[in-house]
């Protein structure tokens, strides 16, 4: 149902501040009074209204005078300018100064009763247009992106203002955060969203095949290059590039990056043409680069390249509140995915998830509601259908680093190394394991 | 307070047929006993020599002192052209959710505008004209149903257009006010 359309009626005569009154009211709308244009603007303070109308000449400020000034606090605000004596000159200023319309007294019947029916639904036209433009937003490109906490919030807002300039990003937080599904927002509510958005997980590529994958090759140009190949800066012209990982690259990558950046050309690796792309850059880490340009692992001059905007996405410990709006997300998601009735979850296991650290973050809840899902009984997800439990107790390691630096031994010792059986076993991706097993130095048993 | 009546005073003359068949109509409408009476009142002191037309406020603040009650809602009937400072004309108002209202048939003649007189449709309109008011004096506010007789009318035209009825909307609000002032 529509809400109620309110009015305030400025005028001096008693008789005409009741007469509009009873007639509104009749009509079913809001209506406050007042008897001069002081205390409508100390009304205006406090309270809002669709609708001023308001006479021209009151003793003390006018009503064009109360206009400049109405417009000025709410620049969209409906005011109509009533006299009793119109004359052109008064009624063009009214109009130049922001009025709706400019109305004589007594008015006839209908047209007040057009004048205030087409205030109010352009009101509420503009209101409707500006909720379906949020919901447009939101269908569109943020149904993953779920959270009502502040913190997220706060990224959505980022997100929005974002979008619609070409600055570089860095997007920085945890493994398993959503990053990537950031970038995707970012650039799915940009001009760019006609065109491609290019991923290259930077951290799962070695030198030689990150700079083929980035820049492209030639027919030749290494063993194995049969065919000339498009990089994917290429690819990504007019669109946007994702980088995930880049703390990862190399010196010599950081070097090439930072040139294909300032001068928006490239040659394909064993080319000689020059090549141009307009794409935007999008970097994800989950390292702190800043302490990594300090240390002089990340070079500045790309790092400050790169960092005209940075968004942070914070860990789910830091935002719980979210918890069971997610799950019910990943209920929906996987239940629709495996054609399975809606499930729900009882107290004891969402307060379980509640509890717990995720270390991997979303990524890991995801899979965790995705595992109860399928192993569970079809109709409530419960604490045994939860591997929380069982990973969080029984460990005899008292950090955490012990912990999982062993986990991952075992798992991979399990899999024979096989890495992508081992991460997905994990719950995490590929680039996660590299990097774990670069940072806890394993190696397989001999 | 719970209302037990309807009361119509006609201030100049109106067929008592017309009186009778709309205390009917109104009693089904309203289900409450509806009595018809006449009434005297100097209307000198409302007219506005400048606009030739009666001051409908006026009017209506000294219907509501004079004959106003907590027992029954009245309508005063008139036959001259009413205004309000701020409207060319009004058919008729009424205190939203108050005692009293008053309505008038002056400008609910077809001659009014240039046409031929019809009798049966300004009996109509008017009848319209007295529930519309009586709506309004329940708490009733102007309702969107394009049958429903609370519906607004600035011109004769539109009065025609609905019924004299009051939609179901309407009809459960008065329910809802009355069972709540109990």
């Amino acid at each position: 149902m529509a809400r109620k359309v309110s009015i305030l009626i400025v005028d001096d005569e008693d008789s005409v501040r009741d007469s509009l009154y009873n007639w509104f009211i009749e009509d079913g709308y809001r209506v406050e009074s007042a008897e001069d244009a002081k205390k409508a603007l100390s009304i205006l303070e406090t309270e809002e209204f669709d609708i001023v109308l308001a006479d021209i000449k009151m003793p003390g400020m006018d009503g064009l005078e109360m206009l400049k000034r109405i417009k000025a606090i709410r620049k969209d605000s409906i005011v109509i300018i009533m006299t009793a004596f119109a004359t052109v000159n008064t009624a063009v200023q009214a109009l130049k100064d922001g009025a709706y319309d400019y109305v004589t007294k007594p008015f006839d019947p209908d047209d007040l009763s057009h004048l205030i029916r087409n205030a109010s639904k352009q009101i509420l036209l503009s209101e409707e247009n500006e909720k379906l433009k949020e919901k447009v937003v939101s269908l569109e490109n943020m149904e993953d992106l779920v959270g009502q906490s502040e913190a997220m919030q706060q990224v959505l807002r980022e997100i929005e203002s974002v979008s619609q300039s070409n600055a570089s990003v860095i997007i920085t937080g945890e493994s398993g955060t959503g990053k990537e599904l950031v970038a995707r927002a970012i650039h799915t509510n940009s001009p760019r969203r006609f065109f491609p958005m290019v991923c290259v997980h930077c951290g799962a590529l070695s030198e030689s095949l990150l700079e083929s994958e980035l820049f492209g090759h030639e027919k030749g140009a290494f063993t194995g290059a049969v065919y000339n190949r498009k990089g994917r800066f290429e690819m990504a012209d007019s669109g946007t590039i994702f980088l995930d990982e880049i703390a990862t690259i190399s010196a010599k990558m950081q070097v090439e990056l930072l040139r294909v950046l300032e001068s928006r050309s490239f040659v394909r690796v064993g080319g000689h043409k020059e090549i141009t792309s307009d794409f935007r850059v999008i970097c994800a880490t989950n390292r702190n680069l800043k302490q990594m340009v300090d240390s002089g692992e990340f070079r500045e001059d790309l790092y400050y390249r790169l960092n005209v905007v940075n968004i942070t996405v914070p860990p789910l410990r830091e935002r719980t509140d979210d918890i069971p709006l997610l799950v019910n997300h990943f209920i929906k998601k996987f239940c629709v995915a495996m054609n399975k009735p809606l499930v729900t979850i009882d107290n004891a296991a969402l307060k379980v998830l509640e509890e717990y650290s995720f270390p991997g973050n979303i990524r890991e809840l995801e899979n965790m509601i995705e595992r109860a899902i399928v192993v569970g009984n079809g109709k409530k997800i419960s604490v045994k259908d939860l591997p929380v439990t069982e990973g969080v107790a029984g460990n005899t390691f008292e950090s955490l680093t012990d912990l999982e630096k062993n986990h991952i031994t075992q798992i991979l010792n399990k899999y024979s190394w096989n890495i992508s059986a081992a991460a997905k076993a994990l719950q995490v991706d590929r680039v996660t394991l590299y990097n774990k097993i670069k940072k806890y130095d394993l190696k397989p048993a001999k | 307070m719970k209302q037990k009546s309807i009361v119509l005073i006609s201030f100049g003359y109106f067929e008592k047929e017309l009186l009778e068949q709309v205390a009917h109509d109104i009693e089904q409408e309203f289900a409450l006993p509806t009595l018809t009476r006449e009434g005297h009142l100097d209307l000198s002191d409302f007219y506005d020599t400048a606009r030739r037309q009666y001051n409908g406020n006026s009017l209506l603040k000294l219907i509501d002192s004079q004959f106003g009650s907590g027992t029954h809602k009245t309508l005063a009937l008139f036959n001259i052209d009413l205004y309000i400072p701020i409207l060319t004309y009004i058919f008729g108002q009424a205190y939203l959710n108050g005692q009293t209202g008053i309505a008038s048939a002056y400008r609910l003649r077809n001659e009014h505008y240039g046409l031929t007189p019809n009798e049966a449709l300004l009996k109509d309109r008017f009848k319209k004209e007295m529930i519309h008011e009586l709506g309004h004096a329940f708490g009733l506010i102007h309702c969107h149903n394009t049958r429903c007789v609370m519906r607004s009318s600035t011109y004769v035209e539109d009065i025609d257009q609905k019924s004299h009825r009051l939609c179901e909307n309407c009809r459960n609000e008065i329910a809802r006010t009355t069972q709540q002032k109990r």
